[in-house]
């Protein structure tokens, strides 16, 4: 049975290189992503803890950034 | 009315709850559409097992050419009404489209050897997706090499010409010889393929699918995030 499923009648290289091609690809996209997220993440969580109470105010204003800094905590 | 439903939809395209949904919905797809494409589903009676490439093939080539397209509408959006949201949207949906085009061609490649006879054929439909894949690259390539207001022009401009092409791929079959042979699933008419394909066919579709969205959405908030990263710098 697991051998048939590799061999897969003579085109086993064809059909597990297309398989493997396909998510390689998306393991390296999602980690690439992945990166570019958590660096801007760190990027911006560490630019809003150094405002002051006044700037921070200020920054509240934009509900975007209020989102932002409560899903600081729930990265993927 | 428009400025409130972009920020919600901003606040649901934030949300980390909104991408673990996706991303669970992603692996039981996925999960399912492996399954019943390297296992459950029948070979073909020409092609023999050499047929299971088509459940990664054609749903990365549906899925690269939905995106252009969608890139394509957003990016006239962009000339005529000036929305930086779909800039945005734009610019974050172009790489998992760029990677469904490359993992079309690639896979194409793969499964013409053995049933074909060859890696590479100039055929319409293969070379038709080769320029739309050209097309992503320059799409891409404007953000790196041009200063922000011109990448959004020039790749606007990229991504409208390059939509010409999304209809000749869609028609190369019925309009030339071509070794692809004719579409099989018709939103019009009945299907020729059976149901036994059909199934993993459209579970991996739909996986695939899954998958660009999450990839869009990661984007959508490093793309957010660098705005607001400007932003705070003002304050």
């Amino acid at each position: 049975m697991i051998l048939n499923l590799l061999i897969m009648s003579g085109y086993g290289v064809y059909v597990w290189s297309a398989f493997l091609f396909t998510l390689f690809n998306f393991l390296i996209l999602y980690k690439i992503t992945s990166r570019q997220f958590n660096k801007e993440h760190a990027k911006f969580s560490k630019k809003y803890k150094s405002l002051n109470s006044d700037q921070i105010i200020l920054a509240d204003k934009q509900s975007t950034n209020r989102t932002l800094v409560r899903t600081v905590a729930h990265k993927i | 009315m428009l400025a409130l439903i972009t920020e919600k939809s901003k606040k649901i395209l934030i949300s980390s709850k909104f991408r673990n949904l996706i991303s669970i919905l992603f692996i039981i797809f996925l999960s399912l559409g492996l399954f019943e494409a390297l296992v459950i589903s029948p070979k073909d009676y020409l092609q023999s097992d050499s047929v299971r490439i088509m459940y990664v093939h054609v749903p990365s080539a549906w899925i690269s050419l939905g995106i252009f397209s969608i890139i394509a509408f957003l990016s006239l959006g962009v000339l005529v009404f000036k929305n930086k949201n779909f800039v945005l949207i734009s610019k974050s949906l172009a790489p998992s489209g760029f990677i469904f085009n490359l993992i079309a061609l690639v896979t194409g490649s793969i499964w013409g050897k053995p049933t074909w006879g060859t890696w590479w054929a100039w055929d319409p439909r293969i070379t038709s997706m080769l320029v739309l894949f050209l097309f992503y690259f320059s799409y891409l390539l404007s953000w790196k090499i041009f200063e922000k207001n011109k990448a959004i022009t020039i790749s606007s401009y990229i991504s409208i010409i390059g939509a010409i092409n999304v209809p000749i791929i869609k028609f190369s079959v019925d309009w030339w010889a071509t070794l692809h042979q004719p579409s099989s699933i018709n939103v019009l008419s009945e299907s020729t393929i059976h149901s036994s394909m059909l199934i993993p066919l459209f579970l991996m579709t739909a996986a695939f699918a899954l998958f660009s969205v999450l990839i869009f959405l990661m984007k959508y908030n490093v793309e957010l995030i660098k705005v607001k990263n400007k932003g705070l710098n003002r304050i």
